[in-house]
């Protein structure tokens, strides 16, 4: 019985030492949860092209990412919010030099059930709906119902981009939060659901995961300029408020591997994937 | 030879019996040592009874207070739930189902304690939630009381078991006793049956609640997860365990937000402990 599993054992042995060697031309990439389509997309068209090669894509939030860069356990981060000091002095303590490539812009869509009448807010009633002070939707013109907010648990970079830029408006000495009852949902798609549910709640995520089960609302900078909608034309020219850059980080210039998967994503097949995912390319 | 058998089986099974031991006692020095480095930078009391959690702010504001009541309130809901149903059911099967309805009964039970925890929140994110916000007239149907009802779901099968097991375990003299005396059946079981496993069902109940207070998955995605210091049952909360599985993955290591959820994680340690003692008191007290 031993002797003859003795060959198929040593052949697997073979097999997965054959399969570690392989692991020198995969690289693995993680991170921000509003990039995993996209990362997704990039990794089948550059394994499609490159046969041999592969890339390994996963989500878990762009802290996360950026956490298992800093820990070696991934070749690429990908992150919707640039890189903290924090994290940049922990890295270098660690031996590692992040170095930021900017691939993609995204626009921050904030959305509310269809059914709800309110369809276009300014950036301080934003502000003031995600930290609590405006509690019922009819201070906006809406039904007399207090307002259920939903946003993305704290290690998602689109919280802390929504936080820094809608919440804090930039300022860097604001201690603006988000209301203490604010629910915090794991994922884009748990909020799309919820919205996509329930006719006074409002939430936010990156424009791919717009559907006609939500409503994206019109946003304005102040009182004077215009509403605008999120659309990618409205990103590209500027009007739309809140977008946002979408960055790759690699440890040091990336060279090899890496580097064939970045310059791929800068690509014009690359940045053609960022637009059918929409994103908003940079390179075109 | 067959003493020196014996002689290295059982040092063998010592060394097993000794390596769970030892495995706690690393585990609970690794937990104390990076919760405890908090405390060189956050008062334990602001900590405990600190009304506020943004653990990524600068500087992080890291109370835990809301998230200690927002687990005690789903916990306690999913008791006052579980422990009336389970007994009754542990009661039923232990003493008035005929055989064939016990079997069924059984294994219906040990279905339900084999249903990941995942698999029951994701059907309470779909069925229940909005459920009880139209029933209650909420804004939103991810509340505590949505956790406790799924929570209790996962106790039951614990203390069913447990409980009935006690029961069974009653000498059938004392039931036999009673009924001759001329008690009815109901006078049987409520003054005899079960003052006489009353140990075992308060074990039961102690167990059924330590499931449920380190539950995670199920609340994470039922609860809403809102830091807010719960009013009602029928609001958001954030519990415990649900704030270190979320968070972990982000917090950089060695950052205060990191020291702090292991900190957490010390918390419900000490609550765990803390059941766990009372219900061996309580069994100590009553032999």
């Amino acid at each position: 019985m031993i002797k003859k599993l003795l060959p198929v054992l040593i052949g697997v042995m073979f097999a997965t030492s054959a399969f570690a060697a392989k692991n020198d031309n995969s690289i693995q990439v993680k991170g921000s949860d509003t990039m995993v389509n996209l990362g997704q997309a990039w990794a089948e068209k550059y394994m499609e092209k490159n046969p041999g090669d592969f890339v390994a894509v996963t989500g878990g939030g762009s802290g996360t990412g950026l956490s298992s860069l800093i820990s070696g356990t991934c070749d690429i981060a990908m992150s919707s919010r640039n890189i903290k000091e924090k994290e940049i002095a922990l890295a270098k303590k660690k031996g590692i030099n992040p170095s930021e490539i900017k691939v993609a812009l995204d626009g921050l869509a904030v959305v509310v059930n269809p059914a709800n009448p309110v369809d276009k807010l300014t950036m301080d009633q934003l502000a003031g709906i995600f930290t609590g002070r405006i509690a019922n939707w009819k201070e906006l013109g809406g039904k007399d119902e207090s307002i259920v907010i939903l946003s993305r648990e704290v290690n998602s970079g689109t919280h802390v981009y929504f936080k820094e830029h809608v919440l804090r408006k930039m300022d860097p000495n604001s201690t603006e939060e988000f209301a203490p009852g604010a629910l915090m949902l794991s994922s884009s798609q748990a909020i799309a659901d919820e919205v996509a549910g329930n006719p006074s709640a409002i939430g936010y995520y990156g424009m791919g995961y717009i559907s006609p089960k939500q409503k994206p609302v019109a946003v304005a900078k102040d009182g004077a300029s215009g509403f605008v909608t999120p659309s990618i034309g409205n990103v590209l020219n500027g009007s739309y408020p809140i977008s946002r850059p979408l960055f790759l980080y690699t440890n040091g210039t990336p060279a090899g591997l890496t580097k064939k998967f970045t310059d791929f994503t800068l690509s014009k097949d690359g940045q053609d994937l960022v637009l059918a995912t929409d994103f908003v390319p940079i390179n075109r | 030879m067959r003493k020196i058998r014996e002689f290295v089986i059982e040092k063998l099974i010592l060394i097993c019996g000794l390596a769970s031991i030892f495995f706690v006692v690393l585990i609970f020095l690794f937990l104390l040592k990076e919760g405890l480095a908090l405390f060189g930078v956050e008062s334990p009391l602001k900590f405990l009874f600190g009304k506020s959690w943004y653990p990524i702010s600068e500087p992080p504001r890291l109370g835990i207070f809301p998230l200690i009541l927002g687990s005690l309130l789903v916990t306690a809901g999913a008791a006052v739930i579980s422990v009336p149903i389970g007994i009754g059911c542990a009661i039923y099967i232990a003493e008035i189902a005929p055989a064939k309805t016990k079997e069924v009964l059984k294994a219906g039970i040990e279905l339900l304690a084999a249903i990941p925890s995942v698999v029951l929140g994701f059907i309470g994110m779909v069925t229940l939630v909005p459920l009880v916000k139209t029933i209650f007239h909420l804004p939103t149907g991810l509340t505590a009381l949505s956790g406790s009802i799924m929570l209790a779901f996962m106790a039951m099968p614990t203390i069913v078991s447990i409980a009935e097991d006690a029961l069974y375990s009653i000498p059938k003299t004392y039931k036999e006793g009673a009924l001759a005396l001329g008690a009815t059946h109901w006078q049987t079981i409520w003054r005899v049956m079960l003052p006489a496993a009353s140990s075992g069902i308060v074990a039961a109940i102690m167990l059924g609640i330590g499931r449920v207070i380190g539950e995670t998955m199920a609340v994470m995605m039922i609860t809403g997860n809102a830091a807010v210091i719960p009013a009602s049952i029928l609001v958001p909360v954030r519990t415990l365990t649900a704030t270190i599985a979320a968070e972990m993955g982000e917090a950089v290591v060695g950052s205060e937000h990191y020291f702090a959820l292991f900190a957490i994680g010390i918390v419900l340690f000490i609550i765990s402990f803390a059941i766990n003692v009372t219900a061996d008191l309580f069994l100590h007290k009553r032999q």
